[in-house]
């Protein structure tokens, strides 16, 4: 306390007499940022530039003086049957992750969560199930093709339970491959969710389950009035975010199925992958992964959106 | 009517086995992997399938570590990930400093877009990445997937840092500084000190996103020598046909960083996962 009167006085003079130190103070913050805003620049903005002026060229890279051409690439995506498909099996793929890594991670927490159980045994159990989460897209889907063989485990147990009389072809059934590719990226995504929710159901204060028990609520009606409202925001946080994640996945399709077989499994990310990498059709692929990009955007304006309004 | 203990020990059968079929989802797979590791290529499609087997042995383990190709692998992979996570939190920490320390224009805008950069996927990024890596003459190098992944792992870290710094209170850098320290000394001696906490959980997700990338590490490098994990099993799956054991080996070798970090971390882990998502 004694030392910090006369140092006090000694920082004010500083700030007001010596010009030298309020120039710093302009420029300082952006000195601390300069690394940051070179890279976002360079690797992020000007990207960015880059993927929209292809997408509206003829075949650039390919082509030494391409020529701008309009939004013709982005009609001959749009009427172009395997862009559409592509387009619904991203939906449908995306969407069906999103509500059942939400189911699975919102029961697993719960069961986490238990006060039936003690913290052992629960610890034990939470590594097992965040197991999932350890493992890069690469090894999972080269797992689970193991497992899918038609000479593999899974096939062998649904034959031996009398389920099927066959072995049946997971990833390579025309009707069957988005399935389990969906059915995968489920298995390999809930653990997000779970962690997430598991943190914020602790979060919730006892006093509020007492208070509905001693108003006579019931099991299901102190979940549906407390617990859900209070999970509320990290629901939809994770559910945005995931939708966001899992609208661009492209490992795990590209592991297993590679978005075969004809294309049943041909996600945007594929798609535009192929497109350039493939068919070296760079303009043609900028325009997709443009699109992908728009739609990312689309939802992530909701996700700021929401952020905003559980901050206030 | 059951009487009270009666209920309660029902509904504790009723959550083990509840937890039990969950464990079954989530650590079968584990398992079969790991009992495939241990198998000959010949036992893994035996019938009937079995977990166990008399002659289970390292075997496989012993013929990854021994390969050079594939050990080089998992060099490139320690490498670029380390690499990114040691840049990412000095130029995270700088930045999270300057947003939470100083107050200037265009401060919120910038703010905005580091954080929007996060939702800009990969694949848009991957086309103009390649011909500006290839001028920059960076191909098939391990700047191209550090300064690649960067972009990817600094907005996280800047939103983490300088949630870390708002919660240490300005007294601090005052103090250092009325002791005749610049910013920088208050920024190096005192916070990144006892900013430890933060920086490991931002560390860790920092690691995990570089070690697992995928899509830049298949399409900015070349040769085999420059091959991460993820994108080295995926190209020996393609030409070998199929050491299955050898390929479960490798990727019990591959997971294991993240299963380590996980168990040795686990409040930062959870901690650094969940700030993105509980509060924003």
């Amino acid at each position: 306390m004694n030392r910090a009167a006369p140092s006090g006085v000694d920082r004010d003079e500083v700030a007001e007499s010596r010009p030298m130190q309020r120039v710093s103070k302009k420029v300082a913050p952006f000195a601390y940022l300069s690394p940051t805003l070179l890279l976002m620049a360079v690797l992020s903005l000007l990207p960015i530039g880059m993927v929209l002026s292809y997408s509206l060229m003829d075949n650039v890279i390919m082509n030494k003086n391409p020529v701008f051409v309009g939004i013709n690439n982005y009609i001959e995506l749009l009427t172009d049957d395997v862009f559409q498909q592509a387009i619904g099996n991203t939906l449908y793929f995306t969407a069906m992750s999103v509500i059942f890594h939400l189911i699975l991670g919102l029961s697993f927490a719960m069961l986490l969560n238990t006060s039936l159980l003690g913290a052992t045994t629960k610890a034990i159990f939470r590594v097992v199930y965040v197991l999932p989460w350890v493992f890069t897209a690469t090894i999972i889907a080269i797992l689970w093709r193991l497992m899918l063989n038609p000479n593999g485990v899974i096939n062998y147990l649904i034959i031996s339970a009398g389920f099927a009389d066959r072995p049946i072809e997971w990833l390579s059934s025309r009707q069957l491959a988005l399935h389990a590719v969906t059915f995968i990226n489920i298995w390999s995504g809930y653990p997000f969710y779970m962690v997430s929710l598991l943190a914020g159901l602790q979060g919730i204060p006892d006093e509020l389950y007492e208070a509905g028990t001693i108003d006579g609520a019931n099991g299901r009606q102190l979940f549906r009035f407390i617990t859900l409202p209070q999970l509320r925001p990290i629901i939809v946080s994770l559910a945005m975010l995931d939708f966001i994640w899992t609208m661009h996945q492209f490992t795990l399709i590209w592991m297993t199925t590679g978005g075969g077989p004809i294309h049943v499994t041909e996600m945007l990310s594929t798609f535009t992958y192929k497109a350039a990498f493939s068919s070296y059709e760079f303009a043609l692929a900028s325009a997709s992964a443009f699109i992908i990009l728009a739609l990312c955007l689309f939802v992530a304006l909701f996700y700021v959106r929401q952020q905003r309004a559980s901050d206030e | 009517m059951m009487s009270k203990s009666g209920r309660l020990t029902l509904s504790r059968v009723f959550v083990i086995i509840a937890l039990l079929l969950g464990a079954i989802y989530s650590g079968a797979p584990v398992l079969w992997m790991i009992s495939s590791s241990l198998k000959s290529n010949t036992e893994i499609f035996a019938y009937p399938p079995r977990l166990f087997s008399d002659s289970m042995s390292l075997g496989a383990y012993l013929a990854v570590v021994t390969n050079s190709e594939k050990v080089r692998f998992f060099v490139n992979s320690y490498l670029v990930a380390l690499l990114v996570t040691i840049f990412t939190l000095i130029v995270g920490s700088l930045a999270g400093y300057s947003f939470s320390r100083y107050q200037f224009p265009l401060k919120r805008p910038l703010n905005m877009t580091i954080i929007g950069v996060q939702a800009v996927p990969p694949i848009t990024l991957l086309i103009p990445y390649f011909s500006l890596i290839v001028t920059l003459r960076l191909f098939n190098t391990y700047a191209a997937l550090v300064l690649t992944y960067m972009v990817f792992t600094l907005p996280y870290a800047i939103i983490m840092m300088t949630g870390y710094f708002n919660t240490l209170p300005k007294a601090l850098d005052e103090a250092v500084m009325m002791d005749g320290g610049s910013r920088f000394v208050a920024l190096w001696r005192v916070l990144i000190p006892i900013s430890v906490p933060g920086l490991v959980s931002t560390g860790i997700y920092t690691f995990m996103l570089a070690w697992n990338e995928f899509l830049f590490a298949l399409t900015l490098t070349k040769t085999m020598n420059m091959r991460t994990v993820p994108v080295g099993i995926a190209l020996l799956m393609g030409q070998h046909s199929y050491e299955w054991n050898e390929m479960m080996a490798m990727s019990v070798l591959g997971c294991l960083p993240v299963l380590l970090l996980y168990l040795f971390f686990q409040r930062y882990f959870i901690a650094g996962m969940t700030a993105g998502s509980v509060k924003g």
